[in-house]
């Protein structure tokens, strides 16, 4: 196959956002009859490079060359016409209309300007059957069908377009494990008709069960290409995290310290789960402990604590505090059980961009006393000098508004909103993410300062030195279970590392 | 799968429209005749071709709040250049729906250029249309130009002794053209896919800044048209014509069974919806002892059912799809 | 200076500056007050006095856009409100009981409540969009106060009742003095209680206010409800001040006042911060326009006309795409979704 020359290459490619690096001298190149994996963890680019291969995005540097010769792609359509196809993770389809439609909108068959249903209809059935095997009714609304057939539909509209490059933009992180096989059998059919298949995904036993070559990308930058089957799955892991073997040194962890010495338990999970979230896992949680959350993204860390925040109901399974099941349906009620949840979607999930940052600080308290008991001006300012102070948020002003401050001191805020409701049980999904170096370090000190008084963490974030650093126990996620749970003197990069990779 | 779920609430709303006219046929005697049926289309003739029109916007996940002020603007520019200025309808005619396109297309553009939502810019084309009513003339202006009063008087006989009449002719022709445009052109299923989903619209590649002002132009041609045929009905020009119309032909459109966050719906259905509006009228008609304002209370009743209903359908919709 | 000129105030107190400013030199009768047994006379008493409903109408609508809804049964609502009130009176045998009056605006008010809950309850626990849940009691409101009214303009010859539309409290008046106390209670629910707070920060970003546990269904419901006793107060003092119900027109066309003084007045029909005077401001400035216009000599109907361009003003001012549009022009190309993520970055 290394003979053969690649149909898609794209060539020491820049992309720049205002403040941002999105994508410096990456490259890709794709060949006819394989599939291509890419991969990387959060912010690593995969994402902004689909966009720039789609035309949504523009090119800042670099060149794409499709069969050697130079394409211009700056819009959908563009990248389209030259073969481009892609089938993004949200299904992009008009669930209102028919499958058939689906397929053909755009390019309908017709005759002196009309419409003909019945050689649609006809032409979507044999595409459909004959390249992906699936027998539908195409005359049903797509809403009838499953996110896997809408999948499978998305990808016979792309085979419609005459695609050479078929861009699947993490098909699988709503399929269940049937649906992934029947996934799995369609690409390597159409591997074998000669498709250049580009997949994301940060599955790794999917990858390694497809795909031929991999591209990993690490903080937009290009890591390397390697072929699937020389790459061990360890190395793969250190090279979508970002570090070498031999450089894993043991860092001293700040939690040793007090870990030996446990609270009484505080909550407990016991078989919570969700279907195409989490599978069912046990998990403890006791007085003044840090447990951290460790696994890829996607391996279903968040998705984890958002059934223990109530903000997702749980089909399986209950919570246990201390010693009486009882359940958290919404996020109220747990936050009235004095659980706090800082979500990783800062934007969407936590702050309130057109409020006052000491607005945002009080609000959960608020939420927590009711309309009437308000906390007075007065004390509002106190809460949020003290707390402006406590993290150092900047600029140190209550009324600016938070929409208008760093990711960093957003996040600050976020924390001292959840402070403020003095919570027993805290959990924070990825508090450092996009924060420099030195609010990072003070988030860390935070969290290790506050377990001692006795509250309780669960920790989660993708940079395994941090969970390594905080946490008193770690519970390991891979592909949505909870494979492993560590603490002691087991704690360490390595071991995490290999519970991971699996395999 | 005896009867398919897309189908629901179009089936609920022929069979609604059925339901109320044998039940009216039973109850009154001269209920049940062709004539009757026939008048439903000739008194609602301007109803249907502006609900042709708002059938399009909805679907495309819009709102046009500006249709009974384009009639009512139609109406005047109408009157006020065929009698005051003695112009000839075969220009007047032409120009009105052109003036109707035009302000549509105005409308449209501003709400896709400048995201404005499609309520607030309407409110204001609302606003506008009827405003501009006035500047024409506070008062109402007579037509008796030859042409529209033997347009107005025109009954074209129909077997069995009833008749038919020439503005219910065109909605008819509009009607069947709209189930045409919408079932069988590219244009049409753009309209379904935009109201859908905007943004699978875009990345499928669909022109979606053309169909959607194209959409509202053609609410405002149908809307104008619908002010020529109000004309003929009324033979007179007035700013305080259709008012709240737009919400007369909302709830057709809705009890028509299209789903009035998009995507979802058929122009037949429309017509049926505009149907049950004037057989209500006919039956609280015929009833006497009944007031005009029960028509309001039932349709806004049905609105409610619909409403419901289309809500219950699409929370299926998407449990269906976990 | 710089501050003044952004203050959230400042547009709007600009706009009706200039147009008093315009009446100061065109009509000079404008600014003229006059005495007659105990009441004041003019235009500008005429403005607050006709205003009153308006504005309150307004008041409630802001709320309700706060949270990023809107409520187009308003004037539906003010019909049957005074439908119900004055039928009531012209029921009873002495019509200027005081008990009578009483129970009749008890009544009214008491519907009203009824009304703004039904909508609420739509828009919260049914999940239908404000605009659609709100458009079934805009056309079945009418019919209902039709219904109450009997098709017919009913009127009552109470002067008790009169008094609140049209009665001199302090040579003010009365409504006036409605019209400040809502304004106070609505402050004082607002800003002293956190009501206010949690209808920003639910209009703003609804699930980030879910998940700092605010009941996000029972603040929807409680603007949607005062938005109704706003209207059906309204409804009360206009049927007063005519001593007439008209379940026909009357509160015709005032949710659209009502919206376009809201968004005059600064809050956005996005959702999230709100200024009731603000709202108050805009309220003022369409009634001036309107007397306004009518003592220039133009026909009233042609404030519509006016009306439509201030909206469109408004809205564009309020529109990214729009001012992207005057700063970018020229210099960048189309690529969907650039401009997004780039707004998403920075």
């Amino acid at each position: 196959m290394s003979t053969q020359k690649p149909i898609l290459q794209m060539k020491q490619i820049h992309k720049r956002f205002p403040g941002v690096k999105a994508l410096s001298n990456v490259n890709l190149r794709l060949f006819p009859g394989e599939v291509h994996a890419l991969m990387g963890e959060n912010g690593a680019g995969k994402s902004t490079l689909i966009k720039v291969l789609t035309g949504v995005y523009s090119i800042d540097e670099g060149s794409v060359e499709m069969e050697e010769a130079p394409i211009s792609v700056q819009s959908p359509l563009e990248s389209q016409a030259a073969g481009i196809s892609t089938v993004y993770q949200e299904v992009n389809l008009c669930p209102n209309l028919t499958v058939a439609e689906n397929i053909f909108i755009g390019r309908e068959p017709r005759k002196f300007g009309r419409i003909l249903w019945k050689e649609m209809n006809k032409r979507a059935q044999e595409i459909l059957s004959e390249r992906l095997n699936l027998q539908i009714d195409v005359t049903e609304p797509l809403y009838m069908y499953s996110v896997a057939v809408q999948q499978l539909v998305a990808i016979a509209r792309a085979l419609n377009i005459s695609a050479k490059v078929l861009i699947l933009d993490e098909p699988t992180s709503s399929l269940d494990k049937n649906e992934v096989q029947q996934l799995f059998r369609i690409m390597e059919k159409l591997k074998q008709d000669g498709l250049a298949i580009l997949f994301v995904t940060h599955f790794l036993d999917q990858m390694y069960e497809i795909s031929d070559r991999v591209t990993i990308l690490r903080n937009g930058e290009f890591v390397g290409e390697y072929m699937a089957k020389d790459l061990p799955r360890l190395d793969l892991v250190l090279k979508m995290i970002g570090k070498e073997l031999n450089l894993l040194e043991e860092l001293p962890s700040l939690a040793e310290e007090y870990k030996d010495s446990l609270g009484e338990e505080l909550v407990k999970a016991d078989g919570l789960g969700r279907k195409g979230a989490i599978e069912p896992f046990d998990l403890s949680i006791h007085k003044g402990e840090v447990v951290g959350l460790a696994g890829l993204l996607g391996s279903g860390r968040t998705e984890a604590a958002r059934l223990f925040f109530g903000a997702d109901k749980p089909d399986s399974g209950k919570l246990i505090f201390s010693g009486r099941s009882e359940g958290v349906h919404t996020p109220r009620e747990a936050i009235g059980r004095r659980i706090a949840f800082c979500s990783e979607n800062r934007k969407t999930e936590g702050i309130i961009g057109d409020l006052t940052v000491r607005e945002n600080i009080i609000l959960a308290l608020q939420a927590k006393q009711g309309v009437f008991r308000t906390i007075s001006r007065k004390q509002q300012e106190e809460y949020a000098d003290e707390y402006i102070r406590m993290l150092n948020i900047n600029p140190p002003s209550p009324d600016h508004l938070i929409k208008n401050l760093s990711g960093g001191n957003q996040q600050k805020v976020l924390l001292a909103r959840w402070l403020l409701t003095s919570p027993q049980l805290f959990i924070l999904d990825e508090p450092t993410r996009g924060i420099d170096i030195g609010a990072k370090a003070e988030i860390q000190k935070l969290v290790l300062s506050l377990s001692r008084q006795g509250m309780s963490f669960l920790f989660i974030s993708s940079e395994l030195e941090e969970v390594l650093r905080v946490s008193g126990r770690i519970a390991i996620l891979r592909d949505r279970h909870k494979v492993k749970e560590i603490s002691g003197k087991d704690m360490s990069q390595h071991q995490i590392m290999q519970a991971i990779a699996g395999g | 799968m005896s009867l398919n779920r897309k189908y629901i609430p179009i089936v609920v709303t022929i069979l609604l429209f059925l339901l109320m006219f044998t039940a009216g046929s039973f109850r009154y005697t001269g209920f049940f005749s062709l004539q009757v049926l026939m008048n439903l289309l000739i008194d609602n003739a301007f109803l249907l071709i502006t609900a042709v029109g708002m059938s399009f916007v909805i679907l495309s996940g819009g709102i046009d709040l500006s249709v009974g002020s384009i009639i009512a603007l139609s109406t005047m520019v109408s009157a006020s250049l065929v009698q005051q200025h003695g112009w000839s309808p075969a220009v007047v005619i032409p120009l009105v729906l052109l003036m109707g396109a035009a302000f549509g297309c105005g409308m449209g553009a501003i709400i896709h250029y400048f995201k404005i939502q499609p309520f607030i810019v309407t409110l204001a084309g609302m606003f506008m249309a009827r405003g501009l009513c006035y500047v024409i003339s506070i008062d109402t202006i007579t037509i008796d130009n030859p042409f529209y009063t033997s347009v107005a008087q025109t009954k074209i006989a129909l077997p069995g002794g009833s008749f038919i009449s020439i503005s219910a002719i065109i909605a008819l022709i509009i009607a069947a053209l709209a189930i045409f445009i919408a079932h069988y052109t590219r244009f049409g299923r753009n309209v379904y896919a935009l109201g859908g989903s905007e943004q699978s619209s875009l990345l499928m590649g669909l022109p979606v800044a053309r169909t959607k002002v194209l959409v509202y132009t053609l609410s405002g041609l149908c809307s104008a048209l619908a002010g020529i045929v109000f004309t003929f009905y009324m033979l007179s020009g007035y700013g305080l014509h259709a008012v709240g119309f737009e919400l007369d032909t909302i709830a057709a459109v809705v009890i028509g069974g299209t789903l009035l966050t998009g995507g979802v719906g058929y122009v037949l259905g429309t017509f049926f919806g505009v149907l049950i509006q004037g057989v209500i009228q006919t039956i609280i008609s015929f009833e006497g002892t009944l007031s005009s304002w029960w028509t309001k209370i039932v349709i806004g009743l049905l609105l409610f059912v619909f409403i419901l209903l289309q809500r219950v359908l699409s929370a299926n919709r998407s449990s269906l799809k976990q | 200076m710089g501050k003044l000129y952004k203050h959230h105030l400042f547009w709007p107190l600009c706009i009706l500056a200039a147009l008093l400013l315009f009446n100061l030199f065109y009509s000079p009768d404008f600014f003229s007050i006059t005495m007659h047994d105990g009441h004041l006379y003019g235009s500008l008493i005429d403005i607050l006095n006709f205003g009153a409903p308006l504005i309150l109408v307004a008041i409630g609508m802001t709320l309700v856009v706060a949270t990023k809804g809107i409520d187009l049964s308003v004037g539906s609502i003010v019909a049957i409100s005074g439908a119900l009130a004055c039928l009531t009176i012209s029921k009873g045998t002495d019509q200027n009981a005081l008990g009578l009056i009483v129970i009749s605006i008890l009544l009214a008010v008491g519907l009203s409540v009824l009304l703004g809950a039904w909508n609420g309850l739509l828009v919260s626990v049914a999940g239908i969009q404000p605009i659609i849940a709100t458009l079934i009691l805009m056309v079945a409101g009418r019919g209902i106060a039709q219904l109450v009214t009997g098709g017919q303009i009913i009127t009552v010859s109470s002067s008790k009742y009169s008094y609140i539309g049209s009665g001199a409290l302090a040579t003010l008046p009365f409504s006036i003095f409605v019209v400040v106390l809502m304004l106070i209670v609505a402050l004082l629910l607002t800003r002293k209680t956190s009501l206010g707070l949690f209808i920003e920060s639910v209009g703003c970003n609804p699930t980030a206010s879910l998940m700092a546990g605010i009941r996000a269904n029972w603040v929807i419901l409680s603007v949607y409800v005062f938005c109704g006793v706003c209207a059906g107060i309204a409804g009360l003092i206009l049927s007063s001040n005519v001593s007439s119900a008209d379940g026909n027109n009357a509160g015709l066309w005032y949710e659209l006042d009502a919206i376009l003084a809201v968004v005059i007045g600064g809050t956005s029909l996005n959702g999230g911060r709100f200024y009731l005077t603000g709202t108050v401001i805009g309220a003022l400035i369409i009634q001036t326009l309107t007397t306004t216009i009518y003592m220039i000599g133009v026909p009233p109907e042609i404030t519509l006309v006016v009306k439509s361009f201030v909206v469109l003003a408004v809205c564009l001012i309020q529109s990214d795409s729009f001012r992207a549009a005057i700063f970018y022009r020229w210099k960048t190309r189309h690529y969907p979704g650039e401009k997004e993520s780039i707004r998403h970055v920075s």
